[in-house]
Order: structure tokens, then sequence, then C-alpha cells
């Protein structure tokens, strides 16, 4: 083998050891997707769901648990942050306006700096100003519901009376966000709208392959009408062998037009 | 070659650079073509709108009520997965991802060589050895056929941008379009200094004009590195965009926009790497036409050029990883939620496949100079340190290389008792990797004191003693070093553990720099135990240069994955969102099968431009 060929062997092979150690050794982890931007409707809200939304907003896209954890503790835990909320308003480096305990996790989500915990302050401030980004703007970028929603949360947390009030009217900019998408034209665009095909093998439809739920290929010559229907508005109501209770989506009934209702389980009928 | 064919050739170079000043043009131009002139009316204002989709950035001049003219910008646009292009068969994204990293390996190259080159033709005219001078020439002979290829490249990418990611670039050139102009005129200035630089080399090789020369070659230089500065503020504006208030309109002037947050930290970190990266590349050229020489002379010749190169390598690979970790304490300082993503998130097992290559880089810097050492007659005095040496530098290797969480299946989990290795675990975080980093440096700066001590023999009357004190410095600040990253890595809170590695980084410069010094005093007029053997080196030791050149692409092109990667779904950090089909962060599998093709794709027209570099030596030889 001349050199020419030797070099290149040899460089390739010291590629190809680079790319197998970051695909064999280094475990495969898929970043999580972009989150996707929600319009929040609060109109029927009640404060068990709104509470849950702060708890989504807090261990999700408010990303507050990357520093607020018990393992790293770049930031003061959270547990216990309403009750010591009045302790905290009463210390004189206190430089905010919140009277109570709602008042005060709202402003800190505001306006980070009004209160920092001793030792957790930026390197030099003296602990007068806080690394934390404020969550309203920026790669956050809370809406005003999500910051009331952590509130709520973080109250309920600390087993105190979740005493913040769930905001009422969206604005018209939403509204207009959280209208409906146009009703699909076929069974195709149907199916691909809802993801049915993610989880049920559906017969005649592309990529309709999932297997998380029951083989739907054949099922028109199994159950009527009357069945399937039920089966998309009320899917507990009948759980097939072999699988569980609440594994699938319960809102379709919602979200679904009488026509789409209609293409799907007719699509269904027919497929023996 | 002839004065007509120069003429031809600088004639082509010039329609070249006609082109892609062209192009550059044409994308400043997609900010300014929608900028109405002072006074326009409403109508105007809307028109402008209008044309670009309703939704544009561009800068859209107003008229104050002093009736000075002032520019206001429009918030980011909000984009729409159709407001991206798509062609078939085409992924827009991996397209400019290889475009990017193929313009980013050939400017790392043509813009480090020239660095160098003045720095050798300098201490040609100090020693007035003409083997420096000849050394030089061959260096900017091999960047000159690199640079057109660079210049292409750079058309490609902008091309594929403004094609893929039209909204993007038009919202970049709306607030940059001036620099870009400046960039444009600025390529004009490298390329008239470059061919010059290269062409007058001969013509200018004595007396006043030697220095004349060398003024070009700084010139070169600095018109160079200004151009990388003014690239990065545009990529590191992404990162940290600066002058934009909390609705993401821009509302500074340009050089705010430059002078963002993160922009002198990448040009340093940028700078110091093209160094390292250029000495590679050249070591690489050098190696292989060492394999290939017929003659002694000739090997001797490529054995002396591999190894001021490799030289030049690891002394830029020495501070690099300094420089590195100010850029991302900036980046932590910027945005704590970025550098999280950056060292938390699923971005931190990016950072083990880091340490193996790095691991790679000392490994093979290091083992060629103890394979260098056969040059020298009196070598064999310090042969049996190496072993200690390299045990020293895989420990270190080790421990960098050692993962923070595991993962693991439950049974795995239950076994081991938790996430984390009972024993190990604790050599996964920062501190242990920075004094291990550290004392890895400290070791490969060793390595070469001993190399170049190989064939000396001090005459001073205190060498024993500059030896003894040598010694010393190293010896307290590897403890110096292991005691901060054991105290303040393990037994203070965070904010401490990332303090504490400013003063081992510390340890470890004074230990380069004192210690060089005494070096250099205490082998002043050194007796030479025999004349260097240049050409004696072992085949193998020439494949450590290449496995250096091919592992420094491969880790630029990683960390230029990193690098971008962390905005994550953002075309400017919290200001405009990408909301393109490709918006999601890939695998570190992905990016590492990416970047392999790109790196092929590179060696393979490295390996066509040192073809034609050679085709051309030939013909001079003929001439």
């Amino acid at each position: 083998m001349n050199n020419f060929a030797k070099v290149i062997l040899f460089s390739l092979i010291v590629i190809l050891a680079f790319v197998l150690f970051a695909n064999v050794y280094i475990p495969h982890i898929q970043p999580s997707p972009p989150p996707a931007e929600e319009t929040i409707d609060v109109g029927a809200m009640t404060m068990d769901k709104f509470i849950a939304l702060g708890d989504k907003v807090f261990n999700g896209k408010g990303t507050c648990t990357l520093c607020h954890n018990a393992v790293v503790k770049r930031a003061p835990l959270l547990e216990d942050i309403a009750a010591k909320a009045m302790d905290r308003i009463k210390d004189p480096r206190y430089k905010g306006k919140a009277t109570n305990a709602a008042e005060y996790i709202e402003e800190s989500e505001r306006e980070p700096s009004a209160y920092v915990v001793a030792g957790y302050g930026v390197t030099g401030t003296n602990d007068t100003v806080s690394p934390m980004p404020v969550t309203t703007s920026g790669a956050i970028g809370l809406s005003d519901v999500e910051v009331k929603a952590v509130v709520a949360y973080l109250q309920n947390l600390a087993g105190a009376e979740v005493t913040v009030e769930i905001p009422r009217g969206v604005p018209a900019e939403k509204k207009e966000a959280q209208a409906q998408p146009a009703p699909a034209k076929n069974v195709e665009e149907a199916v691909n709208k809802y993801g049915c095909g993610a989880c049920h093998k559906i017969a005649k439809i592309a990529g309709a392959v999932g297997e998380i739920g029951p083989n739907l290929s054949r099922i028109g010559s199994k159950k009527t009408e009357a069945y399937l229907r039920r089966a998309v508005i009320n899917p507990n109501a009948d759980i097939a062998e072999g699988f569980l209770p609440g594994m699938m989506p319960q809102d379709f009934k919602d979200k679904l037009t009488a026509g789409e209702l209609e293409l799907i389980v007719g699509h269904l009928l027919k497929s023996r | 070659m002839t004065m007509p064919s120069v003429y031809g050739f600088l004639k082509k170079k010039a329609v070249l650079a006609c082109i892609l000043t062209a192009v550059f043009c044409a994308a400043a131009a997609a900010g300014v073509s929608i900028t109405l002139p002072a006074g326009s009316t409403a109508s105007g204002v809307a028109y402008a709108a209008e044309q670009s989709g309703g939704h544009s950035p561009a800068a859209v001049e107003a008229k104050g009520t002093d009736g000075a003219t002032q520019p206001s910008f429009q918030p980011p646009p909000k984009l729409k997965a159709s407001d991206y292009p798509q062609i078939r068969g085409i992924n827009g994204r991996v397209l400019v991802w290889v475009a990017a990293q193929l313009h980013l390996w050939f400017a790392a190259f043509v813009l480090a060589v020239p660095i160098f080159v003045f720095v050798i033709e300098a201490l040609g005219m100090i020693t007035k050895d003409k083997r420096y001078d000849k050394m030089a020439y061959e260096f900017i002979k091999v960047s000159l056929s690199a640079y057109s290829v660079t210049a292409i490249l750079g058309g490609l990418l902008l091309l594929s941008l403004v094609v893929f990611y039209p909204d993007f670039i038009k919202y970049l050139a709306s607030i940059f379009n001036s620099t870009m102009l400046a960039y444009a005129f600025i390529f004009f200035l490298e390329s008239a200094s470059l061919y010059i630089y290269y062409y007058g080399w001969h013509a200018m090789d004595r007396g006043f004009l030697k220095w004349v020369h060398l003024t070009i070659g700084l010139i070169l230089n600095a018109v160079g590195t200004t151009l990388m500065f003014m690239a990065n503020a545009w990529v590191s504006f992404t990162m940290s965009p600066h002058g934009v208030d909390a609705a993401g309109v821009f509302e500074g002037n340009v050089w705010h926009a430059m002078h963002n947050h993160l922009w002198n930290p990448i040009n340093l970190h940028r700078f110091v790497a093209n160094i390292a990266y250029g000495g590679s590349i050249v070591g690489a050229y050098a190696a292989y036409k060492f394999l290939t020489s017929k003659t002694d002379e000739e090997r001797a010749h490529y054995d002396w050029m591999g190894y001021t190169a490799n030289f030049l390598a690891v002394v830029a690979l020495l501070p690099l990883p300094f420089a590195g970790y100010w850029l991302v304490a900036e980046i932590y300082a910027y945005s704590q939620q970025m550098g999280i993503t950056l060292m938390g998130g699923s971005f931190a097992w990016l950072f083990i496949t880091q340490a193996v290559i790095i691991g790679a880089l000392f490994l093979s810097a290091n083992y060629y100079l103890w394979c260098g050492m056969e040059r020298s007659h009196g070598a064999h005095r310090y042969t049996g340190y190496i072993k200690y040496i390299a045990a020293v530098i895989l420990l270190c290797f080790l421990v960098w290389f050692t993962p923070h969480t595991l993962i693991l299946t439950p049974a795995e989990l239950k076994a081991l008792g938790g996430q984390y290795h009972p024993f190990l675990g604790p050599l996964g975080i920062m501190p242990a990797k920075n004094t291990a980093v550290n004392i890895m440096l400290i070791f490969t700066f060793l390595s070469f004191l001993l190399y170049r001590r190989a064939n000396l023999v001090a005459v001073v009357s205190w060498a024993r003693q500059g030896s003894a004190v040598q010694a010393a410095i190293m010896t307290a600040a590897i403890l110096n070093i292991i005691v901060l990253g054991t105290y303040y890595g393990y037994y203070t809170n965070t904010v401490y553990k990332v303090a504490s590695s400013v003063p081992q980084v510390a340890s470890t410069l004074l230990v380069l720099v004192s210690c060089m010094v005494i070096d250099v005093f205490m082998f002043k007029g050194a007796r030479e135990v025999g004349p260097l053997k240049w050409g004696k080196m072992p085949e193998r030791s020439q494949y450590a240069l290449f496995l250096l050149a091919v592992s420094f692409t491969w880790l630029m092109g990683l960390m230029g994955f990193i690098r971008s990667g962390i905005r994550q779904h953002w075309h400017v950090y919290t200001v405009m969102r990408d909301n393109s089909p490709d918006a999601f962060t890939p695998t570190i599998g992905y990016a590492a099968k990416v970047v392999s093709v790109a790196a092929v794709i590179f060696m393979a027209m490295v390996i066509f431009i040192f073809w034609l570099s050679s085709l051309s030596s030939k013909k001079q030889e003929g001439h």
C-alpha cells in the first residue's frame, strides 16, 4: 500500500472511531422538541387545573427546576416559599412592593432582584443582584396567566391557602390565535390532524402504523357504527382486551367537528 | 510563474473577488433595499412593509421631531413553517450547516497561516537563516490555494442562507448591512495584500524591500483578523443579541450589535484556535511530504517543517482551554439558562466526546515530541521520564473522560445504588475536570521542556539551581491546583466551585511563563551534545501529526455544532424564534455523522488543493 492510501485509510479510521464513539458509547438522548406556542383558555379553568398548569410551567417551559432543585442548589428551594414570603417582605434588604405571599412570588418572577436570598446573589454584588432571569421576557417568556399559575402552584406546594386569582378575560390576540383550524376535507387529513396513526394501525392511511392502541385495520368487520362513534368520543366506555383505560385522549369530543367524526367512523366501518 | 501568467492569475482572482463582493452587497441590500429615503410618506412605509410580507424587521427611516433622520426597526418577524422555502430532496439546515463548517475550516486555516508565516519570516530576518524564509514561503503557498476555496465556500454559505432562511438573513442584514458592505471592501484589501505578499516574496527579498514585504504581511494579518472579528459579530449577535428591547425591537446602533456580550470571548477563542488548527494542517502537509520524500535533504526539510508546525499548534493549544473556559463563563454570565443548556442538558454528553478528542490531541502532540527526541544525541538522559509523563497524561485524560450522570437500566441503577458511581461519580464534575486539564497542560509543557533540552547542556553556573526552581514551581502549582480543585470543588457551594478555576488557571500560566523564562536564560549559549539529526524520525511519528489534524478538524466541527445548537429553537436567541420544520435540536450521534461527512469532504478538498500546489511547484522546478 502506498503512503497516500495509508494516510487516507488512517484518517478515515480516526473519523470512523470518533463517529462510532459518539453513536455507540454516548447515550442516545433525544433533546426536547421546541416548546409549542400554546394559547391558554382560562375561561372555564378550575383552581385545580390552574395549579396543574402552574406545575407544568414550573417543571417545563419556566425552566425553574434547572436551578431550584435539591441536587445542584444553584438557587434556593421553593417548597416553602409561600410560608417564608412574609418574613422576607419584612427583611430590611427587601426592595419590592409586595404585601402578601402571592404578590411576593409574582414579584420574584418579574423582578428577581427585589429580594435575593443570602448566598445566592451574583458574585461581587453582596446579594443585591439576582442571577435569575426575568421570567416574562427572553427565552422563557411566560405570559401573565402562566406567571400567576406558578404562584398558585407554589402556594399549593407549600400547603398554604391559594390566594392568587385566576385571571379572566383573554386578550383579543389570543382569542384570535385560538380560532379553530380548518376542518379536515378527507379521512386521511382527519386522521393526520388528530394523530390517530401514532397509536393505531388504520387501513389505507399512509403512516398510520402505530402499535400502542388496538389495530383498527379490520375493525369494521367486528364493531358497529355506534360502538366506533362511542369509542372516539368516549374512549373509556369500552376498553379492548389487553389495553388500559385512560391511554387515549379524552377530549376528541370537544375537538372533532361533526363532519370529521363521520369521516373517521365511516372509514373505520369500511375497514374489513 | 512568468509576469503575464501572474497578471492573468491576479485578474482571475479579482473577478472572483468581484463576484463575492457582489453577493455580499446583495445580502446587505436585503436590508438596505427597503430602507426608505428620509421624508418618505406613510404610504411609502406601508409599501415597504408590504414588500417584505408585512412582517419585515427591516430598517425603516423615520423623521424625528427635530428633523433629524433616525433609523427605527420593526420587531423581528414571527415566522411560520411556511415562511421557510423547501426544495425537494435538499435539507436546507444540513446544507447551511455543511457549507458553514467547510467555510470555517478553510477560513481558520487561511487566517492562521499568515500569522505564523509573518512570525517565521521575521525570525528569518533576525537570524539570517534562509531556511526560515523558505519554509515561510512554502506555508503561504499552501494557504494561497485554499484562499479562493474559502471565498467560494463563504459565497455558498451566504447563498444557502438566503435561499433557505430568507427572513432570518434579512433581519440580520437590516442590522448589520453597513458592516456587510465594509466586509466586502475589506475582503478586497485582504485579497490584494495576500497576492502582493505572495507574488512579491522573491522580488522583495532583501534590504529595505524585505521590511516593506514584512509590513505587507502585518497588514495582511490585521485585515484578515478584522474580517474574522466582523463575521464573529454577526454570529455572536445571534447568541447574545445586544441593543434590542424586551419586544425584540432593535434600538441600538451597529456598534451595539457588534459589541455584544459574547463577541470578544468568541474573537479570542477563534483567534487562538485558528493558530492551533492552521499549525495542525500544515503539520499534516509536512508529514505527508516527509513520508513521500525521496532524498535525505527533503526529509530533513519536511521534518523541520512538521516540527515547527506542531510546535505552533501546541503553543496555541496550551492556552485554548482557558479561552474556552472564559467563553463558557461569559455564556453563563449572559444567560444562566443558556449555560445550563450547554453544560447540564443533553449537550453535556458532547463534552465527554470532546474530552476523548482533546485527549487524542494531547497524546498525539506529546507522542510526536517524544519521538522527536530521537533526533538528539543527548535525549537518553530524559527518555526514562517519558513513561511517567505518559501515565499522568493518561490518568488526567481518564478523569476528564469520566461522565457525571450515568444512563442506566433500572437493574443497573439498583446494583449501583444510585445514578452516580460511588467512587468515580465525584470525578464527573467540573472541579475534577479542571484539575485534570491543568495538570495535563503542565505535563505537556514538561514534555516540551525535556524535548527542548534533549540536545543541550547548560553552561551557566546556576543550571542545577535553575532546574530545582523549575521543579519546585511545577510541584507547588500542581499541589495548589489539586488543593483548590478538591477543597473548593467538593466542600463549598457552586459559586466557589466556579471561582476556584481562576487561580487554577493562574497556577498553570505561572508555570508556563516562569519555567520558560528560566529555561531560556539557563540554556542561553548552551553547548550542543551533537548536531540535530533532522529527518531521522520514525514513520509512525508522522501519523501523530495526521491524528492531530484530523482530530482538530473533527473537534472544530463538533464545537461548531454546540455553539450554534445552544441557541436551541432561536435564530437570534430570545428575539427571533426558529419555527422551521428543522428547529429541533438534533442528537449528538446525528451531529457526529454530519460533521464526519463534512470532514471527509474537507479532507478531499484539502488533498486536491495540496495536489494543485505540488503541480505549481513542479512547474516552477521545470522552469
